[in-house]
C-alpha cells in the first residue's frame, strides 16, 4: 500500500485505523505513508468502507479501498446504481476469517478489558485471549462473531484488483432461519416482538448513516421536501415507520451486508426487516443476490412477462 | 392558498338523496382558504358551468373544486368551464361524491359525513395545486390493427377507406381468422367464406392496407399519436415475392403428419402449408418443428419442385419498426381447453367433439368433405346430442363464469343443417336457457324447434359414458319434466366456452392497456366509449373486448375505425400536463426510476449542479415530458423522492391524506 501511495498510482488508502480501545478501530483515509502507520486490518475490522467510495469518487485520484468480500457486494451494488466511480478505485480484495462483535465478547461475562489478542488476521483465529483488570479470559473465536458472519455470503469478492490474506470458512447456520422464525409467529406474536425492539430505538440514525444502500445525497427524513422528517420519533407508530420505510427504500438493493445491526447501539436485529425482504424476493422472482454483478436485473424494478401477478406464489 | 370555491353538486337526486349537501357546503367553508361555497342540481348543467364562471369571474377564485360525480365523467368538462372564466384548468379538483360515496352509501348521515372528509380531503389538495399547461404532441397518420378476423379486417377497411394507412399484424400464416373456419351463418345461413373471403381480398388488394402475418408484436412504446412498435416477421422459409402459390411444394412434402391448425386438428397437413385453400396471401409456410431439411438439413424436395425457386432456408425472423398514431386490438378468442370438464368424456372418445370441430366436419373442406360421420369409425351417427353451456356460465374453478353469448345460436343453426340434410337423425340439445336477444334471433331458434323437429331438453348433463359398443350414453336431467334421462348417442356436441385468446395478455401489458379477470380487455366506459381502451390511443374490435357474434363484431370494428379516424384526422394532441419531473438537487442518479418507466421517459445526464454553493458534475434523471405519460412509476421507485408528479405531487397526496385522517 505504501509503493502505491509512493508511486503515484493511488492518492489516498482508505482502510481503518486504531481506535483508543483494542477493539474499535475506525474507519479512516491515509494520505501518505507515515500515515499508514496507523492502519490496522484485524477482526474487529467489520466496517464496511463500500460506502466511503461515494465521497471518494468525486475526489482527485485513485483511491485504494480495502474490501471484504462481502464489502465488494456493496460496491458493486453502488457501481450499478453509478453511485461510485470504479475507474477511481484501486480495489484490494482482503481475507476475512469472520469478524468480532464486542457486544459478544462482554456477554461471555468479560468486563474491564485492557487488552486482546487472537484477532489478529494471519492468525488462526480460533481463540482470543483478553487481558482485563480482572486478569486474562478466553472467548473461542467463533462465539465472539458477528451474526453476520455465521451466514455468511461466502469468501469471494465479487470486484478487486489484487487479493491479500487468506480467509476462512465461517458459514454454520441458516441465513433464513430467524426470519422464519418471526413467519411462524401469530400476528400477535410479530407485532409484539417488533413493538419491543423497535421502541429501543433512539432514531440516533447510525443505521442509516453506515448503510451503504442508503447513500441517498438527500435522506427523506432529513428533507424538509417532506413531511417525514424528522416525524419519525414524534409517537410510537412512526418510530416504527421510520426502520419499515428504510427496509423498504432498500428493499431489492440491500446486499444483507449486516451493518445495520452491527452499529445500533440499542441492539436491534435490524437486518430481519431487510432479510425479509430479501427472503421475499427469492420466493417470489427467483434467486437473487444484491451486487452480486452489475449486469443482473433487479427483480423489483426490472418486468418480465413471466413475473407473478398479485396472490400468486411461485 | 386563499381564494378557494367549492360546488356541491346534487347530480338531481344521485348524490341529494343519500348526501345533505348543504351540510357539505357549510363544512367546507369551515376549510381554511375557502371563500366561496355553493350548491346546485347540476353543476355540469349550461346553468351550473355559468355558476362556476360567475364565482370564479366575480370572487377572483384561485381554485376551485367540484363535489359531483367521478373525475372519469366531468372533470374535463369543469376544467374547460374554469378554463373559459380565466382559471388556469389545472386548478380544479374534483371530490367524487357520487360513485365514491352517494352510491355505495344507504345511510344520510355516513353518507354526509364522507361527503364533506372527501370535499375536504380535495380543499386541502387544490390548496397545493399549480397552474399547468399542456404541451403538443403529433399524430402519426398511420393505425396497426392487431389480430386479422373477421374484427381487424373490417376495422381496417374501414379506416383505409377513410384514406388512412392501414398495418394489419396477424400471427397465422393467413388473414381470417375463426370466421374462416366457419361453414355457415347464423340466422341467415349463408356460407362463412362465401361473405368473408371477399372482405380477405379487399383488404389484401387495398392500397392503403399492409399485411403483415405471421407476424407477432414484439415491443411498443410510445404514446397515442405517436407508438413505436417491433414486429417480428417470422420466418416464413418461402420468398414472398416469388412465390406463385401454386401448391406444389405442399403436395409433394413428404412430412405430412402435422395437424391441421384450421381444421381444428382433425387431420393433418403438410409441413409447407398455407392454412386453407383461400389463405391470404396465398404463400405457404414452413413450419420448422416439422419441416425434415430444417430439423435435419435432409430433404430439400419442396426447393426441388419449387418452379418460381421461392424456397428459402436461410430465411431468419425480421424485426421491422414502424409508427402508429392509433393501435386496434382485434386479438379474438379460442374454445377453452376441456381438461377440466372431463364429464364430457372429450378425452376418452373421438365422437365428443366440440361446435368449432363440427363446423369443420360439416364444412365441405373439411377433413370429411361435409359428411357428417363419427370421427371413430366413419359411420353416419343416428342420435346426436349437443351440450351447451359447457364451460359457460360455469364454476370458476372448472370453467368460465360469463355466457359465451354466441353458442345458442350456432347450436340451433347446427342442429337445424343436421336436421335438413339428414332428416333421420334425431338432434337433443340440452340447455340452461335459450338465449336469443338479436335480430331475427329467435326466430331461427324457433324454426329449429318448431319446423326442424330438433329436441329442446332444459337441462343440464352431468355425464357422458363411452359404452363399449362405441356408443355414448349421456346422463342428463329433465328439469321441466324432473326426471333423470339416459340417451344413448352416437356422437355428442359440445358448445364448450370461448375465452380471448392467450396472446392478449402479452400485448394488453406491451400496450397498458388493462384486462378483466378473464382476460377480456377493458373499455373505457363499458356504455359510453365501448370500443376504446382506458389507455389513450388503444382501441378494441372484436372478441377481445367480450363473447360476441359476427353482426356485433363488424358493428364494434366499424366503431373502432371511426375513433381511429377521429384520432388521425387530428394534427396535434394535447400532452397531460401531469408528467414526472426531477428535483435535481435531490437525485442521485441511480437509475432506478429509468428502469421502471414504461414509457422510456427517462434518461439521465451529467449536468453541472449548485447544490447551495458546492458546484459538482452529477449524473441526473431528465424527464421527457412528451414521453412522460404521469403513470407515477418513478415517483413510489425513487428512493430519495426526486421524482414527483405534477398534478399529484407527494405534498399533495399527504395532504389529502391528512385532511382525511384528521
Amino acid at each position: 500500500m505504501k509503493e502505491l501511495l509512493q508511486d503515484g498510482t493511488v492518492n489516498r488508502v482508505l482502510g481503518w485505523k486504531k481506535g483508543d480501545l483494542p477493539y474499535n478501530p475506525e474507519p479512516a483515509f491515509f494520505k501518505s505513508a507515515e500515515e499508514l502507520d496507523e492502519f490496522i486490518y484485524d477482526g474487529f475490522c467489520g466496517a464496511n468502507l463500500s460506502k466511503y467510495m461515494i465521497a471518494a469518487s468525486a475526489l482527485e485520484g485513485k483511491t485504494l479501498v480495502l474490501l471484504k468480500p462481502c464489502d465488494s457486494y456493496s460496491f458493486v451494488q453502488l457501481m450499478k446504481e453509478h453511485r461510485v466511480d470504479r475507474e477511481k478505485a484501486y480495489i484490494i480484495g482482503v481475507g476475512c476469517k469472520g469478524k468480532l462483535d464486542i457486544e459478544r465478547i462482554k456477554a461471555e461475562g468479560v468486563k474491564g478489558i485492557e487488552s486482546i489478542s487472537g484477532a489478529e488476521i494471519d492468525g488462526d483465529c480460533s481463540t482470543l485471549k483478553i487481558g482485563t483488570i480482572y486478569g486474562e479470559k478466553e472467548v473461542a473465536y467463533k462465539d465472539a462473531m458477528l451474526e453476520r458472519c455465521h451466514v455468511c455470503k461466502g469468501k469471494e469478492h465479487r470486484i478487486y484488483d489484487e487479493l491479500m490474506l487468506e480467509s476462512a470458512d465461517t458459514l454454520d447456520s441458516g441465513r433464513f432461519e430467524a426470519v422464519e422464525a418471526i413467519e411462524n409467529m401469530t400476528p400477535e406474536q410479530k407485532f409484539a416482538f417488533f413493538k419491543n425492539e423497535l421502541s429501543k430505538c433512539i432514531r440516533c440514525n447510525a443505521c442509516r448513516n453506515v448503510c451503504p444502500a442508503c447513500s441517498c445525497r438527500k435522506c427523506v427524513f432529513d428533507s424538509t421536501k417532506f413531511d417525514s422528517a424528522q416525524k419519525a420519533n414524534v409517537d410510537e407508530f412512526e418510530e416504527k415507520m421510520f426502520h419499515i420505510i428504510r427496509a423498504f427504500h432498500v428493499a431489492g438493493r440491500c446486499t444483507d451486508c449486516g451493518e445495520c445491526s452491527r452499529v445500533c447501539p440499542q441492539g436491534i436485529p435490524l437486518h430481519l426487516f431487510n432479510r425479509k425482504f430479501i427472503k421475499d424476493i427469492n420466493e417470489y422472482y427467483g434467486e437473487y443476490q444484491a451486487g452480486n454483478n452489475v449486469e443482473d436485473e433487479t427483480p423489483l424494478t426490472d418486468f418480465t412477462f413471466d413475473d407473478l401477478e398479485p396472490g400468486e406464489r411461485r | 392558498m386563499h381564494g378557494i370555491g367549492v360546488f356541491v353538486c346534487h347530480c338531481g337526486s344521485n348524490i341529494a338523496a343519500t348526501v345533505d349537501v348543504k351540510k357539505v357546503v357549510e363544512m367546507a367553508r369551515l376549510e381554511p382558504g375557502v371563500v366561496h361555497a355553493e350548491e346546485y342540481q347540476y353543476m355540469c348543467s349550461e346553468a351550473g358551468q355559468e355558476r362556476i364562471a360567475t364565482a370564479i369571474r366575480e370572487k377572483n377564485l384561485k381554485g376551485i373544486v367540484v363535489c359531483s360525480c367521478s373525475p372519469r365523467m366531468h372533470e374535463a368538462t369543469f376544467r374547460k368551464c374554469a378554463e373559459k372564466a380565466g382559471l388556469n384548468p389545472y386548478m380544479v379538483e374534483i371530490a367524487n361524491l357520487r360513485e365514491q360515496c352517494s352510491w355505495i352509501h344507504k345511510d344520510i348521515e355516513e353518507g354526509t359525513e364522507k361527503a364533506v372528509i372527501l370535499a375536504r380531503a380535495a380543499i386541502a389538495k387544490v390548496s397545493l395545486n399549480t397552474s399547468l399547461l399542456p404541451g403538443e404532441s403529433r399524430v402519426t397518420k398511420r393505425a396497426l390493427v392487431i389480430g386479422g378476423g373477421i374484427a381487424g379486417i373490417q376495422t381496417a377497411l374501414d379506416i383505409a377507406d377513410a384514406g388512412y394507412e392501414v398495418d394489419i399484424v396477424e400471427k397465422t400464416p393467413s388473414i381470417g381468422g375463426k370466421m374462416a373456419q366457419l361453414d355457415k351463418t347464423f340466422p341467415t345461413l349463408d356460407c362463412s367464406a362465401c361473405i368473408l373471403t371477399p372482405k380477405m381480398v379487399d383488404a389484401a388488394a387495398h392500397e392503403r392496407i399492409n399485411l403483415y402475418t405471421y407476424s407477432e408484436i414484439e415491443k411498443v412504446s410510445g404514446f397515442v399519436g405517436d407508438f413505436t412498435v417491433d414486429i417480428r416477421k417470422k420466418a416464413r422459409y418461402v420468398n414472398m415475392d416469388k412465390c406463385t402459390g401454386c401448391g406444389v411444394c405442399m403436395e409433394k412434402c413428404p412430412s405430412k403428419k402435422a395437424l391441421s391448425e384450421f381444421n381444428s386438428g382433425l387431420n393433418n397437413r403438410p409441413a409447407i402449408y398455407t392454412p386453407f385453400a383461400q389463405a391470404i396471401p396465398n404463400v405457404p409456410v414452413i413450419d420448422p418443428t416439422q419441416c425434415t431439411k430444417l430439423k435435419t438439413g435432409k430433404c430439400g424436395i419442396c426447393e426441388r419442385f419449387c418452379q418460381a425457386g421461392a424456397i428459402d432456408y436461410t430465411q431468419k425472423d425480421e424485426i421491422v419498426t414502424r409508427k402508429y398514431g392509433a393501435i386496434v386490438v382485434a386479438t379474438g378468442f379460442e374454445i377453452i381447453k376441456l381438461d377440466n370438464l372431463e364429464e364430457y368424456a372429450y378425452s376418452q372418445s373421438k365422437d365428443v367433439i366440440t361446435s368449432l370441430e363440427l363446423e369443420r366436419i360439416m364444412n365441405a373442406a373439411g377433413p370429411t368433405k361435409g359428411h357428417l360421420e363419427r370421427l371413430s369409425d366413419g359411420k353416419a351417427p343416428k342420435n346426436i346430442v349437443f351440450v351447451q353451456c359447457v364451460g359457460s356460465r360455469c364454476d370458476e374453478s372448472k370453467g368460465k363464469p360469463y355466457c359465451s353469448k354466441i353458442c345458442c345460436m350456432y347450436t340451433a343453426k347446427h342442429a337445424m343443417l343436421i336436421r335438413d340434410k339428414y332428416p333421420d337423425v334425431n338432434v337433443t340439445v340440452f340447455y340452461i336457457d335459450v338465449r336469443t336477444p338479436g335480430k331475427n334471433f329467435d326466430e331461427f331458434y324457433r324454426r329449429a324447434v318448431e319446423e326442424y323437429g330438433v329436441n329442446y331438453v332444459k337441462g343440464q348433463v352431468g355425464k357422458v359414458a363411452p359404452q363399449p359398443d362405441g356408443s355414448l350414453l349421456v346422463h342428463g336431467v329433465d328439469l321441466l319434466d324432473g326426471k333423470q334421462l339416459k340417451i344413448s348417442a352416437d356422437m355428442v356436441v359440445l358448445a364448450a366456452a370461448v375465452e380471448p385468446s392467450p396472446s392478449v395478455r402479452k400485448i394488453a401489458t406491451m400496450l397498458t392497456a388493462s384486462i378483466d379477470t378473464n382476460n377480456f380487455l377493458t373499455e373505457a366506459h363499458p356504455k359510453l366509449r365501448p370500443v376504446e381502451s382506458p389507455t389513450a390511443g388503444v382501441f378494441l374490435s372484436g372478441i377481445c373486448q367480450g363473447p360476441k357474434d359476427i353482426p356485433e363484431t363488424v358493428s364494434q370494428a366499424g366503431a373502432a375505425a371511426v375513433k381511429v379516424v377521429g384520432l388521425l384526422a387530428k394534427d396535434k394532441l394535447l400532452t397531460n400536463p401531469c408528467t414526472a419531473k426531477p428535483d435535481e438537487l435531490m437525485c442521485n442518479g441511480c437509475g432506478s426510476c429509468a428502469n421502471v418507466c414504461p414509457y422510456g421517459a427517462i434518461s439521465y445526464e451529467v449536468k453541472e449542479i449548485n447544490d447551495h454553493g458546492i458546484r459538482e458534475n452529477r449524473r441526473v434523471a431528465v424527464v421527457n415530458s412528451a414521453l412522460c405519460q404521469g403513470c407515477g412509476a418513478c415517483t413510489v421507485t425513487c428512493p430519495s423522492g426526486t421524482m414527483d408528479l405534477q398534478g399529484f405531487s407527494n405534498r399533495q397526496i399527504l395532504a389529502e391524506v391528512d385532511a382525511i385522517c384528521r
